[in-house]
């Protein structure tokens, strides 16, 4: 009788789903943000005392928001991509000094080279959390009208900048 | 050597399981008589062996020795000795070879208890069990083996968990295990029923004591996990609706449905089909908790360290074994037969609703709890389904079977009668509902959640009452018997019943109450200070240095003054710093009342030497863990019934009559 | 020696907790704004956590979360507009509580119509089994019959 198939059924479909779920990453949250307008801040610049970042700074460009702190220990993983990434001049990258300290920051900074055009410093995390930051490193791409294209959560790879990064940045240019 | 003797036994124990399964399927097919004798024999062998394997790793923790890489990752030589054995299933690999061994276990059980049992279903039933210990001893094996050593050794252990370290976070895994495992033994009940195509009430016998002894465990190891959250993490919980307290939760759920089923297969013949699907059903629910557990596939705090490989592996078996078995269920169920009709008011339907209910309510939680993988497996994106959901879906199905579980007992078999059954009931109803209204007029506040609660547990309580007084009222009429002969006649079982039953109320009163009326304060304090909460009166009288074996950290001295002035408690809330693995412990300090729990625990050190220190107030909040106990009592009782101690052994053809 | 320096480090360890600690709380004295800070932290999940809500977890996130959620309450601002702000941020993944929304209708009345499908599968069986007459003796019949001839008081 059909009926007694029916458990084995539904079943089937359960099994389905765990086998997908085996792939997947139930601990990464995609960002709501993606497609809509950068939150507005404006934040003390590292580089110059009294000047300020803020997010109209960078309007009409294309750029990079990276998410760092020097008590991030991927972020120390990840430097050299964005040293190499910054040195290419196809996009400007930009940094968000998150919880961290302006000391300890530029300290960080000098040890490990700089690849970023400014560094805006949010010393108690609101922007990052209006960012949706949850975790360090995190990266967003802006296009030339201030909408947010893109989000990587944790450290960004040789593959992430090349196949995933630089196409974008090249199709929004 | 001794963990290379450990792992040589497992291999050992794998390749017996491996005899036992053919030799249980061939024989059963060729009804070779030496051959059916076999597995008897071989289900100790395989025990046995499991157990001199878990010893060897056992002894690998207890000697500290390092070489071996689960050793290394789970323990340390300043920690206690209890907890250096507890290490020895606090991780992945060691957890499954507890599984092996209470799978073997209770497969010798089922061998040493089962001469009653006519020879082929026995072997058919140890044949199923030792192909599911196959599964898991492959599984250990190949890719999760307790015994891989760490070569060069670690000079020290990496400690186990301090959130383990607790003796509650000892028995509660044990407990657990036994009752999920202990559901394959009814699940072989089931599959020897669909292959031989014999179905009937002996069946339901044998199965049931095995079921609710699993049952039993299964309780207890959930109670004891609520219980340990509560007094352990610091803040008052003890239950999240997390995936793997789900895990043990739906099981649960099924057991508690199958154990009532099961008794209408034996009294009344009727719902075999229905009691076959569910012994799947719950059997392969503990299954998905293992895979939840460890394949990384849903985030929890309880979860072990994950790996893909693994998770594959698990899922490969998981569709294989209940695959197998829903397969054989489509395939052979209607060869099981149906059972006898029943009116629409009757016992039988009322024991159909509960298991309705208790069913869709552990369908309810898989759903909420997978969900999230289901959307993000679709590309829909991410949810998070938690307390609000699994809360606002499980009380209204719980209520009308905690209602139900008034009548049920009241009614009788096949036929009822509608007033009758109200004649019976209408007193309970009246003193329920006025109990109802008054206790919030105790307790100071009145809410519908709580006068709905305590109507159902004050229900049941008293319709049990009416039941059985019911019953002594019946027996005695006629008869010369005292009350107490009468009493003394009534069979355990019935007794085991009232008694789950009342704990299934003690622990409905635990949850109303304390959910309606505790009472929290957090506040900032310094040694001398004090804070106020509902007529107590907490003192921080001083704070101290505390060392531990593994541990530093500080202790806290309170004291707890009563309304009149009079010292109720002193408490010693701890805050400890776990060396090795570099964490704060919160050790929560609580005076435990029948009637309240006054529970402090200390948050965290600020600049000028005060600490931030939480205390609460929770009425009635151990009646959760007592009404569980209670249900787990009840099982007991019912379990130690004497038709279940019968020594008449049934030959074939009398099967039908006796027993 | 080695016990002082344990304990320093410890109370050093406690002592860091307290920058992750509420400093908002501890100026807000009042239990009910406490108790409303505390309900409605306790629907917010903690992302980086292992499943637990902002208001049980002491990460670093959580108590800015749990501080925002304070903030803005004594904004005045409804329990709706601060879990929207945090959703606009978060998505609908900080929620414990699912929306109810096109993608969440399986989830919501997927149990009340899984309820509705087993009960008319029931009544319907049984319909349909009553409209057979009920031959000779079947097995709920041949139960009583054997609890009858043996005595059993099992039928309780």
């Amino acid at each position: 009788m059909r009926k007694y198939l029916l458990p084995l059924a539904i079943f089937v479909l359960v099994a389905i789903f765990l086998w997908r779920g085996l792939f997947l990453n139930p601990r990464e949250v995609p960002s709501p943000l993606i497609g809509k307008s950068i939150p507005e801040f404006s934040l003390p610049k590292l580089e110059k005392e009294n000047s300020v970042v803020t997010s109209k700074t960078f309007d009409g460009k294309v750029w990079v928001l990276n998410v760092f702190a020097s008590w991030c220990t991927p972020c120390l993983d990840e430097h050299p991509m964005l040293m190499e990434l910054a040195s290419q001049n196809r996009v400007i990258v930009v940094g968000l000094n998150y919880k961290d300290g302006f000391q300890s920051a530029a300290d960080w900074l000098g040890k490990h080279g700089n690849p970023y055009s400014a560094v805006a410093v949010d010393i108690d995390g609101l922007v990052g959390m209006d960012f949706g930051v949850y975790g360090v490193p995190e990266t967003f791409l802006i296009d030339k009208s201030g909408v947010i294209r893109y989000k990587k959560i944790g450290p960004l790879s040789s593959i992430d900048i090349q196949d995933e990064l630089l196409p974008l940045v090249e199709s929004l240019q | 050597m001794i963990p290379e003797i450990g792992h040589f036994l497992i291999i050992l124990a794998l390749w017996v399981s491996v005899a036992q399964t053919l030799i249980c399927f061939g024989g059963a097919v060729r009804s070779s008589p030496r051959l059916i004798a076999f597995p008897r024999y071989s289900s100790y062998v395989i025990f046995l062996l499991t157990l001199a394997g878990f010893c060897c790793l056992a002894t690998s923790f207890l000697a500290d020795d390092f070489s071996v890489l689960n050793v290394a990752s789970n323990s340390n030589s300043q920690l206690p000795w209890p907890y250096k054995l507890a290490a020895s299933w606090g991780s992945h690999e060691g957890s499954l070879l507890l599984w092996v061994l209470m799978l073997s276990g209770w497969m010798s059980a089922v061998s040493l208890f089962s001469k009653q049992m006519p020879d082929e279903m026995r072997s058919l039933i140890l044949g199923v069990m030792s192909a599911i210990a196959i599964g898991f001893y492959l599984f250990m094996l190949l890719t999760s083996n307790p015994f891989d050593r760490l070569l060069p050794p670690a000079a020290d252990g990496r400690d186990l968990n301090p959130l383990l370290q607790d003796p509650g976070m000892v028995i509660h895994p044990p407990m657990l295990y036994m009752g999920y495992v202990g559901f394959s033994v009814v699940f072989a009940f089931a599959i020897g029923a669909l292959i031989s195509g014999k179905l009937d009430s002996t069946w339901a016998r044998w199965s049931r004591p095995w079921t609710t002894a699993a049952w039993c465990f299964l309780t207890v190891g959930i109670a004891l996990g609520s219980w340990w959250a509560y007094y352990e993490l610091g803040w008052g919980g003890w239950w999240f609706w997390d995936p793997v307290e789900n895990a043990s939760f739906m099981p649960w759920l099924c057991g508690t449905a199958l154990i009532h089923s099961l008794s209408v297969t034996e009294k009344r013949g009727s719902f075999k089909i229905w009691t076959v699907l569910l012994s799947i059903i719950t059997f392969s629910l503990s299954l998905l908790g293992t895979f939840l557990v460890r394949s990384g596939v849903l985030t929890s705090v309880h979860a072990f360290a994950t790996d893909p490989e693994r998770g594959v592996f698990i899922l490969g078996f998981l569709i294989v074994v209940i695959g197998a078995s829903l397969l054989l269920f489509a395939w052979r169920a209607p060869k099981v037969g149906l059972g006898g009709n029943f009116n629409f008011i009757s016992r039988e339907s009322a024991l159909l609703a509960n298991n309705v209910l208790l069913v869709v309510a552990a369908a309810s939680v898989l759903l909420g709890t997978l969900y999230p993988l289901f959307l993000d497996a679709m590309g829909l994106g991410k949810i998070s389904v938690g307390p609000p959901y699994f809360d606002a879906i499980f009380f209204p199905l719980m209520a009308p079977a905690m209602f139900l579980m008034g009548i049920g007992p009241v009614l009788r078999w096949k036929n009822a009668k509608t007033l009758e059954l109200a004649t019976k009931l209408k007193w309970a109803f009246a003193i329920s509902l006025v109990s109802a209204i008054i206790v919030p007029m105790v307790m100071g506040s009145w809410s519908v959640f709580v006068s709905i609660g305590l109507l159902l547990g004050f229900w049941i309580v008293v319709s049990g009452l009416v039941n059985l007084l019911e019953q002594i009222r019946r027996l005695r009429m006629g008869s010369e018997r005292t009350i107490f002969q009468v009493i003394n006649s009534l069979p355990r079982s019935y007794y085991g019943m009232l008694v789950a039953h009342v704990g299934v109320a003690v622990f409905i009163f635990g949850v109303t109450l304390v959910k309606g009326y505790e009472e929290e304060r957090d506040v900032k304090l310094a040694v001398g200070e004090s804070v106020d909460l509902s007529g107590y009166r907490f003192s921080l009288a001083s704070l101290d240095d505390l060392i531990g074996p593994n541990y530093s950290g500080v202790k806290g001295t309170v004291f707890v003054h009563g309304d009149d002035g009079k010292l109720v408690s002193t408490l010693y809330p701890e805050k400890r710093f776990y060396h090795v693995q570099r964490m704060p412990m919160t050790e929560a300090a609580i005076d435990t009342g029948l009637f309240r729990d006054l529970y402090v625990s200390l948050g965290e050190a600020l600049e000028d030497g005060s600490w931030v220190v939480r205390v609460y107030l929770k009425p009635f909040v151990d009646w959760i863990w007592g009404g569980a106990f209670l249900m787990a009592l009840g099982g007991l009782l019912a379990i130690s019934d004497k038709k279940y101690r019968s020594k008449r052994r049934s030959a074939p053809n009398q099967v039908a009559i006796s027993s | 020696m080695i016990k002082k320096f344990f304990l320093f480090t410890a109370y050093s360890f406690f002592l860091s907790l307290s920058f992750l600690s509420t400093a908002e709380q501890s100026s807000e004295l009042s239990a009910d704004f406490q108790e409303k800070v505390k309900s409605i932290s306790a629907e917010l999940r903690c992302l980086v956590c292992q499943n637990q809500t902002i208001a049980d977890s002491n990460a670093s996130l959580a108590v800015d979360l749990r501080n925002q959620v304070s903030r803005m309450l004594r904004q005045g601002k409804s329990e709706q507009e601060i879990k929207q702000y945090m959703v606009e941020r978060y998505g609908d993944f900080v929620l414990y509580d699912p929306p109810v929304k096109e993608r969440t209708w399986a989830l919501w009345f997927g149990p009340f119509l899984l309820l509705a499908l087993a009960i008319a599968f029931l009544v319907s069986n049984q319909l349909k089994r009553r409209a057979e007459p009920d031959s000779a003796l079947n097995s709920a019949d041949r139960e009583d019959l054997r609890a009858l001839l043996r005595g059993d008081k099992d039928q309780l």
